[in-house]
């Protein structure tokens, strides 16, 4: 914009504009928490393109995300070592899927990549349980949360093989109207 | 499933081995966590000849998928949309711009110039964004409250912009032009009466004498008195045209178009919004918009960053989905009736539903007898001898009477929906339905009893077409009691904050006795909220034909009842347990608001085209009914032009286009239908294709274990050519990627860890 600023160079900026769907101004401000949440490690200057990483637990402090049943799987899915250390390219990339302009069959992508915890590429009934038990705190029986899971995995599997394929969750979230406007965060 | 068949077990088949296979198709490749594309060192960075820049550099993010990839990237589709790294998506964006290095001159300044263009397009629409009302507060209540809540709000912000702007369209071609005859800037020329002398007697209503203090109160909050002669009302706009140099604006023809220009307006911008929502209910089949799925996977919501917000939004999620399987059970359960029972059902609810109609038949009877008691008594009493209090109470009676039916009947329809015995969502639904009908209908009876009480002159035919005598100017009468509807709506919204919730607060906070307990603190119930601020937006446009200013005043009343409202919000309630769905909500919103629309519609139709208008004020004081302005105008037009509008009002024309427009609106159906045909055929084919998937790969397994079995039975020294291919190996881990000769090179780099 109009300000001279000394953090990324033009290119930098050009293809994080292009690579993201995030303005000039909000890439640099993500970059400005991205350095408060390490000041000494993240360096103000990434004109050459350090190699910093932060580790899950700060990231998972953030007031945004904070409160998410889901937050250590968010930041393991974007990360590149699946550990959940995250370089200011994954952080942009994190929040430039969930922001609002994104379309749905980017965020179903990574959607699926949260819910399958146990990352062998299928949502099966115990990735199911799981998160049923993130979202209501353990708060439900037993056999609610397997009658739950039962009737989830009916609704969803096509193929019938008794888990959920990314085809079946995509075509699932395709039709659940809420899940546009739940998956995003605004930072 | 075919029974006694173990290749289509694929549910209890040796799952440790189907994987690695299933691993090394195409379709999980995508899925493959992402990890960076090789060390870098070896990597190529120009390879501008052959478009599989992923397989060549890549060591772990292999596959053909990337090659699908780079193939489905062109300008069309941007970078930002691949489902890949960040560092990935950068090389795949400094590979375009080499590409583009190499093309023409020219087809680089066009891209350069979209280049351009989609970065204005992006500053401007986040300029625009900063620019928009309350975003910082809807941002807020989102975060502590969730998005149901949310889209209460951005539904309320919706509608002070669209009163916003039909004031400003009703001031600009009604109002100004008469301030500008007012104070003589241009010429003007007042209406002739040629109407008979008896209608055209208007007394003025400005209070002689010694005024009490109070009275002008009373008029400031009814609209007579001083105000009933204003720029406030119809009757005030008795200008005929304007006579600028070069045209002559006609005053009649303005006001009339204006109205019903804003009406259309309305309906494009709503009907606009709720397309979305709309859409997505065509395609996907009705009951399952609350399933389990949904819940589960888009059940929580992101923006969420409050604690307390946090743990409620856990608690509503385990209550919903407690009653989904409560309605699961209550679904077998009707499932399962006797016959006996049903007849007794059904017999309950036809009893409760007539209950429910003698209920509505009351209180529309109420309202009837108020406001025919409101009208006579200030008629027939002197101005003087009004108390204050009871004449204030007397003139807002059909208001108090309205707003009381709208408190008591949901109560009423909560009780009495228990006992009918519907599934939890449909009692929802139907509860909300009674809602809507008591409220909108509520205005239409008293619509409907001013009506009759203006066409009635004692038994016979009116001489002037309405009362005269009692109406000298009806259409500001009318005008008076929805401008009295509007302040006393906005009176009750700020009362019930003040006097109930915020007392409410601070009882259930500092106050630990059991009535407190039982009372709770408030809870936000945005169907109830919803349904206020459409009922206000209904009078609002029904008032908009009798009296211009009351878009202005709505859009300062709705504008004070959002802070209202959010402060309410966040001192006093706590968010609901029964949350209610964005998605859903924001196509119900705009249904109610349009059914209020329509039912706007019917009372300003009737008045346009049937009615008489008043032959002492207004601007159609010279025509039988206010529509006759229209035909006059046009007969003055040149002759292709009245030739024209001939035509088009037509019976042959309204006929043909009437037929038109059903066929296109049946082409429109049966496409539709049709399209679900084919999502359904390939939903089924997709099935289909997923079973054959495994079947296949359970044959695979078998002959690698026959092979397997079969190789250990032979000598060590004789090597099949399956073994000598590379492709099966006793002694290796058989996923280990068949030898290229086999597989496509792609494969060659795939690296299973």
């Amino acid at each position: 914009m109009g300000n001279k600023q000394t953090i990324f160079t033009d290119e930098q900026l050009d293809a994080y504009q292009d690579c993201t769907f995030f303005t000039r101004k909000e890439i640099l401000r993500l970059h400005g928490r991205y350095h408060e949440l390490a000041p000494n490690l993240v360096p103000m200057d990434y004109t050459n393109d350090p190699d910093v990483k932060l580790p899950l637990q700060l990231i998972i402090n953030m007031p945004e995300l904070k409160e998410n049943p889901f937050k250590q799987r968010i930041v393991e899915a974007f990360s590149e070592d699946g550990q959940g250390n995250l370089s200011f390219n994954d952080f942009v990339d994190m929040f430039s899927v969930l922001s609002e302009m994104a379309p749905r069959e980017l965020k179903a992508i990574y959607a699926f990549k949260i819910y399958d915890f146990n990352t062998d590429n299928f949502i099966c009934k115990s990735d199911l349980e799981q998160t049923l038990n993130k979202l209501t705190r353990d708060e439900l029986a037993a056999e609610e949360v397997n009658l739950v899971c039962e009737k989830a995995i009916e609704e969803a599997d096509l193929d019938g093989d008794g888990k959920l394929a990314f085809t079946d969750f995509e075509n699932m979230i395709s039709r659940a109207p809420d899940f546009l406007s739940t998956f995003h965060i605004r930072i | 499933m075919e029974p006694g068949s173990d290749v289509f077990q694929w549910g209890h088949g040796p799952p440790l081995l189907s994987n690695p296979l299933l691993d090394q198709l195409p379709s999980y490749q995508s899925l493959r966590y992402r990890r960076r594309l090789s060390s870098g060192s070896s990597r190529r960075k120009r390879s501008v000849s052959r478009q599989r820049m992923g397989s060549s550099s890549s060591g772990r993010w292999a596959g053909p998928d990337t090659d699908d990839l780079l193939k489905t990237i062109s300008p069309q589709r941007p970078v930002k949309e691949l489902p890949i790294s960040m560092s990935d998506k950068r090389r795949v964006w400094e590979h375009h711009k080499e590409q583009h290095r190499d093309l023409s001159s020219l087809h680089q300044w066009w891209l350069g110039r979209q280049r351009s263009f989609r970065r204005f397009k992006d500053d401007s629409h986040e300029l625009l964004s900063a620019l928009v009302l309350w975003r910082k507060d809807i941002h807020v209540i989102e975060g502590k409250f969730g998005t149901g809540i949310q889209s209460y709000f951005s539904f309320l912000r919706f509608l002070v912009v669209l009163n916003l702007v039909m004031f400003l369209m009703l001031f600009c071609f009604v109002t100004l032009p008469v301030i500008i005859s007012d104070y003589e800037v241009a010429n003007s020329t007042m209406l002739n009466v040629t109407a008979s002398f008896n209608c055209t007697i208007y007394p003025s209503t400005v209070r002689q004498g010694l005024v009490l203090f109070h009275q002008y109160i009373i008029d400031a909050l009814s609209g007579t008195g001083f105000l009933e002669q204003t720029y406030l009302f119809y009757g005030y706009y008795r200008m005929d045209s304007v006579h600028f140099p070069t045209i002559q604006y006609r005053m009649p023809l303005a006001y009339l178009l204006t109205s019903i220009a804003c009406l259309l307006l309305s309906l494009f911008w709503t009907v606009k919004r709720s397309v979305h929502g709309f859409k997505l209910n065509l395609i996907q089949d009705e009951d399952r918009f609350q399933s389990f799925c949904n819940k589960i996977f888009a059940g929580w919501d992101f923006c969420i960053t409050d604690e307390r917000a946090a743990r409620l939004k856990h608690s509503s999620l385990h209550y919903e989905l407690k009653t989904d399987l409560d309605e699961e059970r209550i679904k077998q359960k009707i499932a399962h009736r006797t016959r006996k029972e049903i007849c007794h059902i059904y017999f309950l609810r036809l009893l409760l539903n007539m209950f429910v109609i003698g209920v509505l038949g009351g209180c529309f009877y109420a309202i009837y007898r108020a406001t025919i008691y409101s009208q006579e008594y200030s008629q027939t009493q002197p101005q003087q001898a009004q108390n204050f209090i009871v004449g204030l109470i007397v003139e807002y009676l059909p208001s108090i009477v309205i707003t009381a039916a709208n408190f008591i009947t949901p109560l009423i329809f909560e009780v009495v929906i228990r006992y009918e015995d519907y599934s939890p969502a449909f009692e929802i639904r139907f509860t909300l339905i009674r809602c809507v009908f008591v409220r909108l209908a509520s205005i239409g009876v008293l619509l409907f009893t001013l009506w009759s009480q203006i066409t009635f002159c004692g038994g016979e035919s009116c001489f002037c077409g309405y009362n005269n005598n009692l109406y000298p100017c009806w259409e500001t009468r009318v005008g008076q009691e929805m401008y009295k509807l509007a302040i006393f709506d906005f009176l009750i919204i700020g009362a019930v904050a003040v006097l109930v919730e915020f007392p409410r607060n601070l009882i259930v906070t500092h106050c630990s006795c059991s009535l407190a307990k039982w009372f709770g603190q408030q809870e936000f119930s945005v169907p109830q909220n919803v349904l206020e601020i459409v009922y206000g937006q209904t009078i609002c446009w029904i008032g908009s034909y009798y009296s211009p200013l009351i878009p202005g005043i709505s859009t300062i009343k709705y504008f004070i009842v959002f802070y209202i409202k959010k402060v309410s919000l966040m001192q006093n309630c706590r968010p609901s347990t029964r949350p209610f769905r964005a998605s859903s909500s924001n196509f119900f919103f705009l249904a109610v608001l349009l059914i209020g629309l329509l039912v706007a519609c019917v009372p300003v139709g009737v008045t346009i085209g049937h009615i008489s208008s008043s032959k002492a004020c207004g601007p159609f004081m010279n025509y039988n009914i206010s529509w006759d302005v229209v035909p006059s105008a046009v007969e003055t037009l040149p002759g292709g032009a009245r030739k024209f509008f001939y035509v088009i009002s037509s019976e042959a024309f309204a006929v043909t286009f009437f037929v038109v427009v059903c066929l296109v609106l049946f082409y429109f159906i049966a496409l539709a239908r049709a399209h679900k045909l084919v999502v359904k055929q390939l939903k089924d084919q997709l099935h289909m294709e997923g079973r054959d998937k495994m079947f296949l790969i359970q044959q695979l397994y078998k002959a690698q274990k026959t092979f397997k079995q079969q190789q250990q039975l032979r000598p060590r020294t004789e090597g099949s050519e399956l073994e000598q291919e590379g492709m099966l190996h006793p002694d290796r881990d058989y996923y280990r990627p068949p030898s290229s000769d086999v597989f496509p090179e792609d494969y060659m780099d795939y690296n299973l860890t």
